[in-house]
C-alpha cells in the first residue's frame, strides 16, 4: 500500500535513519555528561562518544578527526568559515571570490563582510550552472584570501569542478572554502584529493539530526585557522565555543558512518529512480531539465514545465507529494529562484520549475505515483493557461508588451 | 501556507475555463499580468447587445492557485451582470470570498484589472470611450 504523503524534498532536509536515532538515545537520559567535564565519568563518557563521532565524520570526508569543528549546522559553518578567514587573514588581503548561485548563508555572509571592508567578486555561472574556471582565474588578485564556491548546488544539484577550483585558489595563494552541505554523504567527498581547505556540512541532510553540523578546517599544507565567531570556553580548538551537543554529534557520527558504508548502493538505487522520473516527465512537451546533466547529484532533478506556474502546479498534488518549487509567488516581490535566473533562464521558465529531491527511502511506487500526478496536473493547467494557448497558436509570447504590476 | 477550502475548490473545479471569439464585437477581452511576475490572466466577457447583460464569461490563467481561483470566481460573478454592475466588482470582495492571505491580494487585484480591461476592450470595439479607473487596493 502506498503511504501518502510522499516526501521528495530531500535537499531541504532528510528524515533520520532509525539507526541514527538508536545510537543517540543513550545520550539523552543516561550518558548526559558535558564533554568538557574532565573530572568525572559522565564527562569522560561524553568525550569518548564525541571523539568516536569525530572519527566517523572525518573518515567520511578523508580528514583527520582533529580537523573537525562541530557547529550548530551549515549556516553557522558558512559564517564561521568565511568570516573567520576574513578576520584571521586580514593582513594578507580583503578580496573574496564566490558565485551567484551560492546559498544565502554564503551570499549574505559575503554581503555582511562587504560592509566591513571586504571586496567580493560574485562570479556568474554558465547556463549549465557550473563556474567558468577561466573567469575564476581572471578574478584572482594578489589580495584574494578566499575562494568560496559550493560543492553541489541545492536547487539544481550541479557539482562544481572543486578540484580545479582548489588548484586555482592554491596557485594564487588563496584558501578554498566549500559549502558541501548537499554533497557530503551523497557523493564521495575527499578533502585531500579535492584540495579543500575549509568545508561546511551538516547532519540533517544525511539522515542525521537537525541542529548539528561541522566545519572541516585543514591542519596541514597549509595549516588553516579561522577566528572564532562565538567566544567562550574555548571549545573546538578555540574556534567554536559552546557546550557540545553530544547526542546530536553522536547521531551525526552514526549518520556519517552509514552514509559511507551505504553510499554506493544508495546512489545506484536512487539515481535509477531519479532517471526514471526525469525521463518520464521529459516526455511532456516543452519540459526542460535545469543544470548540467553529467555533473549532478544522483538524487536531484530540477525541471521547468513551460507555460504553467510552479506554485499553481504544486497545488495540484501537494497534499500527496512534498516537493519544492523555484517559484516564490508567496513573496510580495514575486521573484522566482535567483539560482535559476543565474543560469540565464527566462522568468517564465524560472517560475515554472519544480525540484524533485529523492532519498534513501524513496520507492519505485512513489515515483510512479509522482510521474502520474505531475503529468496530469501539468496537462490540466496547460488547458487553463493563456500562455499555452498562445504558444499553440504560434504567438511569440516574448514579443508581447506585458504590463508589469 | 495552507489554501482556503474555497481556493482549493476553484482550483480543483475551475468554473468557466475557456476561450470566447476575441474578434467578435460582443466579446471583450482583458489580458493582464506578465509571465515574469508569475501570473497572466485572460478574462473574456460576452455582452448581449439588446439587454446589455453579460451572458458569458471565460478565463484562462497562468499562475498560482489563488490567481486561478480569483479569475474563476470573477467569471462566476460576471455572468448576468450589466457592464455598470461589473465595473463595481472590487478586488477586496474577491479577497473576502476566497479568504486570501495578504501575500495573495495581488491575485485579486489582477482579476479586477482583468475585468476592467475586458470591459474597456468591449467598449472600444463598440465605439465607446475607455473608462478610467482608480488604482485598486494592493
Amino acid at each position: 500500500m502506498l503511504k501518502l504523503p510522499i516526501y521528495l524534498d530531500h535537499n531541504s532536509t532528510t528524515p533520520m535513519d532509525p539507526r541514527v536515532l538508536e545510537a543517540m538515545l543513550p545520550y539523552f537520559l543516561e550518558n548526559f555528561g558535558n564533554a568538557a567535564s574532565r573530572n568525572h565519568s559522565f564527562g569522560w563518557q561524553a568525550e569518548e562518544a564525541v571523539d568516536y563521532a569525530r572519527e566517523q565524520i572525518a573518515q567520511l570526508i578523508g580528514a583527520d578527526p582533529k580537523e573537525i569543528i562541530f557547529t550548530s549546522g551549515a549556516t553557522e559553518g558558512n559564517n564561521l568559515g568565511i568570516k573567520g578567514v576574513y578576520e584571521m587573514y586580514a593582513s594578507k588581503g580583503n578580496h573574496i571570490i564566490t558565485c551567484t548561485t551560492e546559498h544565502k548563508a554564503v551570499l549574505d555572509t559575503c554581503k555582511h563582510l562587504e560592509k566591513l571592508g571586504a571586496e567580493v567578486t560574485y562570479l556568474e555561472v554558465q547556463p549549465d550552472g557550473l563556474v567558468d574556471l577561466k573567469q575564476l582565474e581572471a578574478a584572482m588578485k594578489p589580495t584574494t584570501i578566499l575562494v568560496a564556491i559550493m560543492y553541489a548546488n541545492n536547487e539544481i544539484g550541479v557539482i562544481q569542478p572543486v578540484k580545479e577550483i582548489a588548484a586555482i585558489a592554491k596557485k594564487h595563494g588563496a584558501l578554498y572554502f566549500s559549502d558541501a552541505v548537499q554533497a557530503v554523504g551523497k557523493i564521495p567527498v575527499n578533502v585531500i584529493a579535492d584540495g579543500i581547505d575549509i568545508m561546511s556540512f551538516t547532519a540533517h541532510k544525511m539522515y542525521g539530526p537537525k541542529g548539528v553540523g561541522a566545519l572541516y578546517v585543514r591542519r596541514k599544507n597549509p595549516r588553516v585557522k579561522v577566528t572564532a565567531q562565538i567566544d567562550g570556553g574555548g571549545h573546538e580548538r578555540g574556534m567554536r565555543s559552546g557546550t557540545l551537543n553530544v547526542p546530536g554529534i553522536v547521531g551525526f557520527g552514526k549518520a556519517a558512518e552509514i552514509a559511507r558504508t551505504d553510499m554506493a548502493a544508495d546512489t545506484e538505487r536512487v539515481s535509477k529512480l531519479r532517471d526514471k522520473l526525469e525521463n518520464a516527465l521529459k516526455v511532456i512537451d516543452e519540459t526542460y531539465v535545469n543544470g548540467n546533466p553529467a555533473h549532478r547529484l544522483p538524487h536531484v532533478s530540477n525541471i521547468s514545465f513551460k507555460y504553467v506556474e510552479g506554485e499553481g502546479l504544486m497545488m495540484g498534488f501537494n497534499k500527496d507529494i512534498a516537493l519544492s518549487s523555484g517559484s516564490a509567488c508567496t513573496s510580495a516581490s514575486l521573484e522566482p529562484s535567483y539560482v535559476l535566473k543565474a543560469l540565464g533562464l527566462g522568468d517564465d521558465l524560472a517560475h515554472s520549475s519544480l525540484r524533485f529531491g529523492l532519498g534513501r527511502y524513496t520507492t519505485e511506487e512513489q515515483i510512479d505515483f509522482t510521474i502520474k500526478a505531475v503529468t496530469d496536473t501539468v496537462l490540466k493547467l496547460r488547458e487553463m493557461s493563456p500562455l499555452w494557448e498562445m504558444f499553440k497558436e504560434g504567438i511569440d509570447i516574448d514579443a508581447i508588451q506585458w504590463a508589469h504590476h | 501556507m495552507a489554501y482556503s477550502d474555497k481556493v482549493i475548490d476553484h482550483y480543483s473545479n475551475p468554473k468557466n475555463v475557456g476561450t470566447l471569439d476575441k474578434a467578435s464585437k460582443s466579446v471583450g477581452t482583458g489580458l493582464v499580468g506578465a509571465p515574469e511576475c508569475g501570473d497572466v490572466m485572460r478574462l473574456q466577457i460576452e455582452v448581449d447587445e439588446a439587454t446589455g447583460l453579460i451572458t458569458d464569461a471565460k478565463f484562462k490563467t497562468f499562475g498560482c492557485g489563488s490567481a486561478i481561483a480569483s479569475s474563476s470566481l470573477a467569471t462566476e460573478w460576471l455572468k448576468g451582470k450589466t457592464i455598470d454592475e461589473a465595473v463595481k466588482i472590487d478586488n477586496m470582495d474577491l479577497v473576502e470570498e476566497l479568504n486570501l492571505p495578504p501575500v495573495k491580494i495581488h491575485c485579486s487585484v489582477l482579476a479586477e484589472d482583468a475585468i476592467k480591461a475586458a470591459i474597456n476592450d468591449f467598449r472600444v470595439k463598440n465605439g465607446l470611450a475607455e473608462l478610467v479607473f482608480e488604482q485598486s487596493h494592493v
